[in-house]
């Protein structure tokens, strides 16, 4: 176990000086610039096109410099972020129900339960305005009121209505917008775009970023690709846990092999369970869908009053009904934060009061708002995820309350970045939902769009410059030693999973992973389970390299090759994850340690000893990572116990 | 339909080595299939056997299963993502399956969509035709307010209607000629409904259109057949829309 003390931390946040509101401007007046005829000059590597990386790499290229992405799926607009459903916040306070810049900063910070950067935040809030108005110049059909203006709706941890939507499609038009704007720059020749080619490492030379390792997922060619800085827009990781709302094929691999490089990994224990996600329904089960949380505006959450009632959910009279969330947090009632309203479904459950066949689950009820606003109104904003509901369980929402229970949806934790997005790796940039920056220990619905836009189009084309403009660049070529050492590393690897020739699936051990980190490192987290969690996981890795059958070969197509390299990093992140839980012995946000709450069962944060990131180093396969401490540091809010009540 | 027994199937699945081998049917008989799973864990589940068995699994795509990323193109018993409408593959459950019956898997095909392994296909036509004109050219920052351009309801739904196209190519696997004129229409369609799209609407479906006869998708000939199988519902009108698009463009 790692010592803590309280050191010096050793990276610098290059948090401005100045007033909070003026951080971000005074930033941008300081910092360098590279000349307009220079940047075709520098090569930059973006690894991901989700809506960090696609937006990254579209504004790169407009600026100038020569861009190559990446990503794992055949197009880059099939990226994850595709996925979105609910939407994205912005503060323009076109309601005029009074918010702000500094209104949407305090919702996130508050909603993080502090710990996160202040600065960050304020930037992100700040430049949420821009990103909308990027988009809506994209050709994003945003949802509109009659008027020709736009629309908003509210999302959970926020009493006023500043998400922007596209139905229940708002990831996937944000998205097309960032990937057309990206698919432009391939047509001019800025971007090289390589889809299905996946990134197995870093190359450092001379402790600087200066390229990746490639597989080509159709060939199996394995290939070097040198650069000035490269970008990580790769995504969370939150297949740790097996089953989760993330696409299938997202991964920590890319984030993985820098932390093993030498970037340190911040909080990554920080995972989001999100309260309203279809039930498990049986061992074969291989993902877990979301139902937008943006259905708690109008769905009211209950269980049965009585433990074990298993009368169906229409014949359950009103009075029979616990319409717990609205009992508990008269203030906030459905709309509570994600980790508040996934805990108290949990308790819920745990007390017996659950339903459906395996009792995880709690109602989501649309009847008073049908019989309140008529079914079409109902059906117009939330039609495709009602059409998505049905076809996964074959039941009628219209007719029948939602069975819903919380699953694994997002990781606010990361690679650890400083207020430029760079990681301690100097020229290794993390952007999106990869680093750990702005959600400290919960992330506020509708805001991992907003965070991974920001970064892609409105932080990173200037401070990457900075970085560029600040120093100098020796050529460094794919023929260079350090090249050519990763790459050996990564074939050897590939080689020694393809031999081992075992008994047992990939999936097999996925799923093991899986469940020791939903029992232990889950929604609720305990000293003895984590430490459990550690051991069990050492020992399924060491049973995974001795017994796992990778089928096929090398240098063709073979997705569960692709698989085995990714469960192999997940089961080391795990324990990384299991470490950090065990080591922050308070509760916050997300995370919860059994030992630290109120009498009320609510989470209890401990600032004294825990207001800081904790950020994780690398020291070897067989010694235990080294704990760094970076203190947060609260000027412009003050931290209180959060409450929805 | 079967909601609760196991049921068993006899699957008559596409196998093809690369791009330039012959492929075949191969049959497996599955039982133990719980109806609630999807047809993806179905796959998962094959799979799984074969390779406890030490045996090659089946190559598919897929990404989000949950019907929105269009990683996912099987033909299922001869229909594009299978006998549910306005479902893609992933999202189909076999509980719309009998006990007993005989399935065919196939990849979508297409000249156009090389086969790149089983029932993985090679879709990069679709991401070159977006490269030749699907998009505003707008620069990063260099944007007015949002709400400066008012958009009507009526023409932001509309134009919403034809964006939610998730790229996955099902309508050229169901057309006759393997033409990509819905999936092509929809990107034209969609910016065509609003005033963000104006300024460059003649070039772009000149380049596009042009990239799409290219890469070697045929005419439409208005079979209708791409409506009927597009998992997000995309309407035929979105062609009309290109062809209008296109005819004004000339002029
Ligand atoms: C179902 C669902 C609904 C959501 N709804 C909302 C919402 O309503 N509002 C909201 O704000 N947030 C929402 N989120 C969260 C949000 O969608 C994500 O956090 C965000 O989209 C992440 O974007 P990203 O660009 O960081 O990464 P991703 O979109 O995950 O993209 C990762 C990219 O990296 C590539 N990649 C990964 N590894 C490698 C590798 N080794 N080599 C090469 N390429 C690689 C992938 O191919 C992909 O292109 C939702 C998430 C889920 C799961
Ligand atoms: S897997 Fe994404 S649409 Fe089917």
């Amino acid at each position: 176990m790692a010592v803590k003390e309280k050191k010096t931390f050793k990276w610098d946040s290059q948090v401005p000086t100045g007033p909070l509101a003026e951080k971000w401007s005074s930033h941008k007046n300081n910092i360098k610039l590279v000349n307009p005829n220079n940047k075709r000059k520098f090569n930059v590597i973006v690894v991901g096109t989700g809506l960090a990386g696609a937006s990254a790499a579209a504004s790169l290229a407009e600026l100038g410099y020569n861009v190559k992405a990446f990503c794992i799926q055949d197009s880059a607009r099939r990226a994850h972020s595709i996925a979105a459903q609910g939407g994205i916040n912005a503060a323009k306070n076109y309601q005029n129900d009074g918010d702000s810049v500094y209104r949407l900063f305090y919702d996130t910070i508050k909603g993080g339960d502090y710990r996160s950067r202040e600065a960050n935040v304020y930037r992100l809030a700040e430049v949420s305005n821009n990103i909308i108005d990027q988009c809506v110049a994209q050709g994003v059909p945003f949802a509109r009121e009659y008027g020709g203006a736009l629309a908003n709706r509210s999302f959970g941890g926020a009493q006023l209505s500043r998400t922007f939507y596209a139905r229940g499609q708002t990831g996937q038009q944000l998205l097309l917008g960032a990937y057309s704007a990206l698919m432009k720059e391939v047509h001019s020749g800025k971007v090289e775009m390589f889809a299905r080619e996946e990134m197995l490492d870093l190359v450092v030379v001379d402790g600087r970023a200066r390229g990746i390792i490639t597989r080509n997922l159709v060939s199996g060619e394995i290939k070097r690709h040198a650069a000035d800085a490269v970008l990580l827009c790769t995504g969370g990781y939150g297949n740790v846990f097996y089953l989760s709302t993330n696409a299938k094929n997202s991964n920590a691999t890319a984030a993985w092999r820098c932390y093993k490089r030498g970037a340190i990994f911040g909080n990554p224990s920080f995972t989001q369970i999100h309260p309203t996600c279809i039930p498990v329904s049986g061992e074969y089960q291989s993902k877990l869908t979301l139902m937008s949380e943006s259905l708690r505006n109008d769905g009211r959450v209950w269980v049965p009053k009585a433990v074990g009632d298993k009368r169906h959910p229409n014949d359950i009279p009103e009075d029979e009904r616990d319409y717990y969330l609205e009992r508990i947090y008269p203030s906030f009632g459905n709309l509570v934060p994600r980790d508040v309203a996934s805990r108290n479904a949990k308790n819920v459950c745990d007390e017996g009061r659950g339903v459906g066949e395996s009792g995880l689950a709690v109602y989501l009820d649309f009847r008073d708002a049908i019989k309140r606003d008529g079914e079409n109104t109902i059906r117009e904003k939330y039609g495709n995820l009602f059409d998505m509901y049905e076809k996964i369980t074959g039941e009628n929402p219209y007719e029948v309350p939602m069975r819903i229970f919380p699953a694994v949806h997002y990781t606010m934790g990361g690679l650890w970045v400083d207020y430029n997005l760079m990681s301690n790796v100097p020229g290794l940039f993390v952007l999106g939902e990869a680093n750990f920056s702005d959600h400290g220990a919960n992330r506020l619905g509708a805001s991992a769009l907003m965070q991974g836009l920001a970064d892609g189009y409105f932080v990173i084309p200037y401070t990457l410059g900075h970085y560029i403009a600040s120093n100098n660049f020796e050529k460094v070529d794919e023929n260079h030693q350090a090249f050519k050492d990763t790459e050996h590393e990564s074939v050897s690897r590939i080689d020694k999973l393809l031999k081992i020739k075992g008994k047992k699936t990939i999936l097999d051990f996925h799923r093991q992973l899986g469940k020791i980190m939903w029992d232990k490192v889950g929604m609720a987290r305990n000293e003895k389970g984590l430490k459990e969690a550690i051991k069990e996981i050492q020992e399924l890795r060491a049973e995974f390299w001795e017994n796992v059958f990778v089928p096929g070969e090398q240098s063709t197509y073979n997705k569960y090759l692709e698989y085995a390299n990714r469960v192999a990093d997940f089961m080391e992140l795990g324990e990384l994850m299991a470490r950090d839980a065990l080591e922050r012995n308070e509760s916050c946000g997300g995370h919860f340690r059994e030992e630290s709450q109120t009498p009320e069962g609510e989470a209890k944060r401990d600032d004294e000893n825990f207001c800081h990131v904790a950020a994780w180093e690398f020291k070897g396969d067989d010694k235990a990572p080294e704990l760094h401490i970076e203190q947060l540091e609260f000027e412009n809010v003050k931290l209180t116990q959060r409450s929805y009540k | 339909m079967s909601t609760h027994e196991n049921m068993t199937l006899h699957l008559k699945i596409w196998r093809q080595n690369g791009p330039d081998s012959k492929g075949h049917f191969e049959d497996h008989t599955m039982d133990e299939v719980n109806p609630h799973m999807s047809f993806l864990e179905m796959l998962d589940l094959l799979n799984e056997r074969l390779m406890q068995n030490g045996k090659q699994p089946i190559e598919f795509d897929h990404d989000c299963r949950e019907g929105i990323c269009g990683s996912c193109n099987l033909v299922i018993n001869g229909i594009p993502h299978g006998p549910e409408m306005r479902t893609a593959a992933c999202q189909l459950h076999m509980r719309k399956f009998n006990d007993g019956e005989t399935v065919t898997i196939e990849p979508w095909r297409a000249k156009a969509f090389p086969i790149i392994k089983d029932l993985v296909v090679d879709r990069d036509a679709f991401d070159r035709i977006q490269a030749a004109g699907g998009f505003v050219s707008t620069r990063t920052g260099s944007m007015v307010d949002a709400n400066a351009i008012p958009i009507s309801k009526e023409a932001a739904d509309k134009s919403m209607d034809y964006a939610v196209c998730i790229g996955c190519g099902a309508c050229v696997a169901a057309c006759p000629n393997s033409s990509a004129s819905l999936f092509t229409g929809a990107k034209i369609a969609q910016f065509a409904k609003l005033p963000q799209g104006a300024p460059e609407r003649k070039r772009r479906v000149v380049a596009m259109v042009e990239q799409m006869e290219k890469e070697g998708f045929g005419d439409c000939s208005n079979y209708a057949e791409c409506e009927a199988v597009c998992p997000v519902g995309i309407s035929i009108s979105a062609i009309a829309e290109m062809r209008k698009e296109y005819v004004k463009a000339l002029f």
